[in-house]
């Protein structure tokens, strides 16, 4: 979105460190990055940072307003709201990045494998990847909800990482194969063929860094689309289970029974999706202004 | 044209029945089904005996291969089975909800038009004033907000300012359009806000690069006035690209409704593919996957129709 103005860009390829010349030439990039870092610093440091026990239930202040003790007030099992947006902070950044990591790496192997060998490889996966696509990314993966149901591994369950990383799948694969056909039309790698290297070679040496810019582009746009997703398939009871802490989950279940008395209850596990969200989104923007203005999503 | 359309309609054929082979498969691959939800989901103690011949009269107990071709030859004769929970046919469970769902989406779409274009036309009319500030962060927040998230500080704030809920039993348009009306428009504003940010984005960036081709300055240059020249040379070519994304963001819609119809407790689409989902319901979700491809299917080929109605270099074989 923001332009990059010639002086800017030069004095960007000047600054050695990478982070400060993003930071540079991406100024909203740089404020959603310090949005993004403080969410994993809550996540990982939760025990640390959050107040309260996320589980600890106390009937003696059940939906308690914000105050000194309870900042963001509590819910209706007297469970402290703040201690549950900080370790939902984490559920949200360990699902959103796991299932945008698999689901873009996939997705760019498929995309890449199926733009390198071409002929009915290449139709046949494009054939598949046109009927994924054909489906708003929520309905796919319910059906993959449906079909895995659950397995917990460390309170997270594997199979709604999946769930989220099969919609995500397609479209890497789309748009890393459109790059990786014009790679493949570069005369380097009708010289790594002609030199009779493997195509296992090719595709990892010669093909791959030149994939790098738009893999990044999409595993960041997509962490905001995880996010987001886990939070739908939580407040539909379909993601995380309780007692999880997990902002969608925050607002299904007694939330929308008590949300009159205690708004508290909808309003903060709300505002930290939203904020996660949008933070991520500018970040992905960002990160395709600076490393390829030019890529359409 | 009418070649071209027919010949599109043709070509849905195979790929919906790729789309009924990868469905059929996936559910079954795992183990779990309907029967064990139905009658164990409680805790409730149910002999192997009577999970047996329920799974019998379902025809779970069939070879894959012959369940298979089951669901091949009823999608066939256009019949999609019956529901494995309610046992009344997936066409009569779509059909009682689709008039709800259809409406919501319709409203949503209706909704985000009327402000995404006027909004995204002024923004870049007005490009890196304030107003054009105003609509990119208004838009990047429509990407970010959850739609069930809006939908309960709807309610919230219907609740709490008018201390009024809209009522949970449906009524048709045609029966009371004001109590239809007041109790659809909530979720169609919730679904219609991220609806109204991608439009108005795209309308935006795509106006943004037509104002920048060589006929605006040309159109300028013979003395057109400015708002011709933005109505009849700009937006024109601008809008193309938004109908796109009008097109597939309504097919898309169902995804927003899932949500959506939950925190309004509306019984749509949406509500039923949740539910058939958590129940296992194989021949429903199946009948539902099948009618949200055919659905999308039809809608993107409405969108190229009409690019090619809207512009006349387009021309389809």
């Amino acid at each position: 979105m923001a332009v990059a103005t010639p002086a800017v860009a030069e004095a960007a390829s000047r600054t050695r460190n990478p982070v400060l010349a993003f930071g540079r030439a991406q100024p909203l990039g740089a404020v959603s990055l310090v949005a993004i870092v403080a969410m994993m610093f809550g996540g990982i440091f939760a025990e640390l940072v959050a107040p309260y026990d996320p589980l600890a239930i106390d009937f003696g202040s059940m939906l308690a307003g914000p105050s000194i003790e309870h900042w963001f007030g509590t819910d209706a099992f007297g469970r402290d709201i703040l201690s549950r947006v900080i370790y939902g902070a984490r559920t949200a950044l360990v699902i959103g990045f796991t299932s945008s990591f698999i689901g873009s790496t996939a997705g760019a192997i498929v995309g890449t494998a199926s733009a390198y060998f071409g002929g009915r490889l290449d139709s046949v996966i494009q054939r598949f990847v046109d009927i994924l696509l054909s489906f708003p990314i929520i309905v796919l993966a319910l059906v993959v909800v449906a079909v895995l149901g659950r397995t917990l591994v460390l309170g997270i369950d594997v199979n709604l990482i999946f769930a989220i990383a099969v919609p995500i799948l397609p479209k890497v694969a789309r748009v890393v194969r459109a790059a990786a056909l014009s790679v493949r039309a570069m005369p380097y790698i009708d010289a790594a063929r002609a030199a009779g290297y493997s195509h296992l070679r090719i595709i990892v040496r010669h093909m791959a860094p030149n994939l790098v810019a738009p893999y990044i582009i999409m595993l960041t746009a997509y962490i905001a689309q995880a996010i987001l997703l886990e939070a739908s398939l939580s407040f539909l009871g379909l993601g995380v289970t309780e007692p999880t802490p997990a902002w969608g989950l925050m607002l299904s279940g007694n939330a929308s029974d008590f949300f009159r008395e205690a708004p508290w209850m909808i309003l903060f596990p709300g505002i930290a999706i939203s904020v996660a969200v949008f933070a991520f989104n500018l970040f992905g923007d960002a990160m395709r202004d600076w490393l390829d203005p030019k890529f359409k999503l | 044209m009418l070649r071209y359309a027919i010949h599109r309609l043709l070509l849905m054929i195979p790929t919906l029945i790729g789309v009924a082979i990868v469905v059929f498969f996936m559910l079954r691959v795992v183990p779990g089904d309907v029967v064990e939800v139905k009658l164990r989901g409680d805790g409730g103690n149910v002999s192997e005996e009577t999970l047996k011949l329920e799974r019998q009269r379902l025809g779970l107990d069939k070879p894959l291969i012959a369940q298979f071709g089951d669901w091949m030859i009823g999608l066939a004769t256009l019949d999609l089975g019956k529901s494995m929970w309610t046992d009344r046919p997936v066409i009569e469970e779509i059909g009682i909800r689709l008039e709800l769902s259809l409406q919501v989406a319709v409203m949503a779409t209706i909704i985000a038009v009327l402000i995404a274009i006027p909004m995204g036309t002024l923004a870049a009319l007005l490009r890196d004033s304030w107003i054009d500030y105003v609509v990119r962060l208004v838009t990047i927040g429509g990407l970010a907000v959850p739609s069930f998230w809006l939908g309960m500080l709807l309610m919230l704030s219907l609740l709490t300012l008018f201390n009024w809920l809209p009522p949970i039993t449906f009524t048709p348009l045609y029966v009371d359009p004001v109590a239809n009306l007041t109790q659809l428009i909530w979720p169609a504003l919730a679904v219609g806000y991220r609806y109204s940010a991608v439009v108005a984005r795209m309308v935006r960036s795509s106006l943004l690069e037509v104002l920048n081709e060589d006929y605006i300055r040309t159109a300028r240059a013979k003395g057109v006035f400015e708002n011709i020249v933005v109505s009849r040379h700009a937006l024109r070519n601008a809008l193309l690209p938004a109908i796109t994304v009008i097109g597939l963001e309504f097919a898309f819609l169902i995804g927003g409704l899932v949500v959506t119809e939950q925190v309004f407790n509306l019984n749509g689409i949406g509500k039923l593919f949740v539910q058939s989902v958590s129940r296992n319901d194989f021949t429903l979700i199946q009948g539902m996957v099948m009618m949200i491809a055919l659905f999308y299917m039809l809608v993107n080929l409405t969108v190229d129709m009409l690019y090619a109605a809207f512009d006349p270099r387009i021309r389809y074989r």
